[in-house]
């Protein structure tokens, strides 16, 4: 096995370029994981661990409204600087596995991994997160945080790109992220929810974790919250929406998800969940920015 | 490879060391430092815990090629020479040692934890623990025993 260790950005560029398959690492939560087990042994390892670039975040140069978050950039760092930048995120970088886990795994291993259950993807979903991914041969692409996801597990980087950072709007309100799961630490989604509210732009998204084989947004829900925002005047704040708005807010959130049964739930109880999550989260991401 | 970093404050050498491996390997087998417990090699017990550059990791989850010029120090890092550090104290006068399989890697998450927070509330220490299995105790004592070396710590 090749091993690669890259000092900088544009040196991890250049082996992911003549190493095509070459599987990159920076935390190792899911990679390490995988060889331990035999079920993966890659040709080489790219090991990002020392590219500098990739730990670092500030405001995005091309819109300072949005903040740039090197893909490198752990949970915990996430909790600890983030939390009224990104704050969904944060919550989400809480709920991650454990303290040892959050202090390596990574938002771009998140990506890279693109499980359906990551707990990163509701919530950049719905904050309309641009991803930046780039390579030797064709420079910085920008993929929205919608085109990015496949498959399970299949994200739409070419062979010889890497993640470099997510773009992301900054606020420190109107974003909730929730996750039901067997316990409150170490756990992987049995079905996640996020959501975004932007009174400025006067936009509702979404996002669904772990109910579909891919992370998913669900529209109709969107639209419907988005219209009852306006018809009833509420966009300025000072009032929530009626309980039965909400409540339908949620029906259409379950509608969007495609989930199945599997060992963490059956499809039945994660449509139930996700109602649930969507109608608290709204509630509480609407009165939080009211 | 030959693999270079430091050990508990001691430079180390090791040649013929696979990459891919994991650090708790390297750790385990290499250097027999056998503190580090392997139980589950997937981050999900804890009983493995180390810092790695002074950040605390599930060594089965760090691959030797990664650790190349880091500093790592084991649970055998904290004792000066026979003499116990206050955390390992307080887990034996608590009572929150029993088959002892988990105790290294409670050790070194209180560690952590009272690096940043020198009294924490009980639910911050559950929340600190919270990537630590332990199939004996029920982990009332290892809330004692944090709390006890906390106490210790601070009249020291
Ligand atoms: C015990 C345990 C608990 C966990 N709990 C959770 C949880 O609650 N929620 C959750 O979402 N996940 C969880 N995970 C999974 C994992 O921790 C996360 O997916 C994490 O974000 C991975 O980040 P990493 O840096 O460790 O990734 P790595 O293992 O280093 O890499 C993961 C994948 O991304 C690729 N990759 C990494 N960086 C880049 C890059 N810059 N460009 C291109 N590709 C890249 C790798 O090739 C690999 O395919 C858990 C894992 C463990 C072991
Ligand atoms: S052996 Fe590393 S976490 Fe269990
Ligand atoms: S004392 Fe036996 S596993 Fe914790």
């Amino acid at each position: 096995m090749e091993f690669l260790q890259p000092s900088d950005w544009q040196d991890a560029l250049a082996a992911k370029a003549a190493f095509p398959d070459a599987v990159p690492v920076r935390g190792g939560t899911d990679v390490m994981v995988e060889m331990n087990f035999d079920r993966g042994r890659p040709a080489a390892l790219l090991d990002l661990s020392h590219v500098k670039e990739l730990g670092e975040w500030g405001r995005d140069d091309t819109d300072d409204t949005c903040v740039r978050i090197g893909a490198g950039v752990t949970y915990t760092r996430v909790l600890r600087e983030l939390g009224t930048t990104v704050p969904g995120l944060a919550q989400a970088a809480r709920t991650v596995g454990s303290p040892q886990i959050r202090n390596r795994g990574t938002i771009g291993g998140n990506l890279g991994a693109a499980s359906p259950a990551g707990d990163c993807h509701p919530v950049l979903l719905a904050a309309d997160a641009v991803y930046e991914v780039e390579s030797a041969a064709r420079g910085v692409r920008r993929i929205g945080a919608d085109e990015f996801y496949l498959g399970p597990k299949r994200n739409s980087l070419d062979a010889d790109e890497l993640i470099r950072a997510i773009v992301v709007r900054a606020t420190d309100t109107g974003q909730q992220f929730a996750k039901i799961g067997t316990r409150n630490a170490m756990v992987i989604a049995a079905c996640s929810f996020a959501v975004a509210i932007n009174r400025e732009v006067r936009s509702v998204r979404t996002g669904i974790g772990s109910a579909g084989p891919t992370p998913l947004r669900a529209p109709e829900a969107e639209t419907y919250l988005t219209d009852m925002m306006t018809q009833g005047e509420l966009w300025e704040g000072g009032r929530l929406p009626d309980a039965d708005v909400l409540k339908r807010f949620g029906d259409l959130v379950a509608g969007a998800a495609r989930p199945i049964d599997d060992v963490r739930a059956t499809a039945a109880y994660r449509r139930h969940s996700l109602r649930v999550m969507a109608r608290r989260t709204a509630t509480w991401a609407l009165r939080q920015s009211c | 490879m030959r693999l270079e970093c430091t050990v508990n404050d001691e430079a180390r050498s090791l040649d013929g060391v696979w990459e891919g491996e994991s650090l708790l390997y390297v750790l385990r087998e290499r250097l027999g430092l056998p503190g580090s417990k392997n139980a589950c090699e997937q981050g999900e017990c804890g009983s493995c815990s180390v810092y790695v550059d002074g950040i605390l990791a599930c060594s089965c989850l760090v691959s030797a090629g990664q650790v190349h010029g880091a500093r790592v120090i084991t649970v055998e890092g904290l004792a000066e020479g026979d003499e116990l550090h206050p955390i390992q104290r307080a887990f034996v006068e608590a009572g929150a040692v029993q088959c002892g399989f988990c105790t290294p890697g409670f050790v070194m998450v209180t560690h952590d934890l009272l690096a940043r927070e020198a009294s924490p509330t009980e639910p911050e220490i559950r929340e600190a623990l919270a990537g630590n299995l332990c199939r004996c105790t029920g982990y009332q004592k290892i809330v004692d025993a944090v709390q006890l070396a906390a106490k210790m710590l601070e009249e020291e």
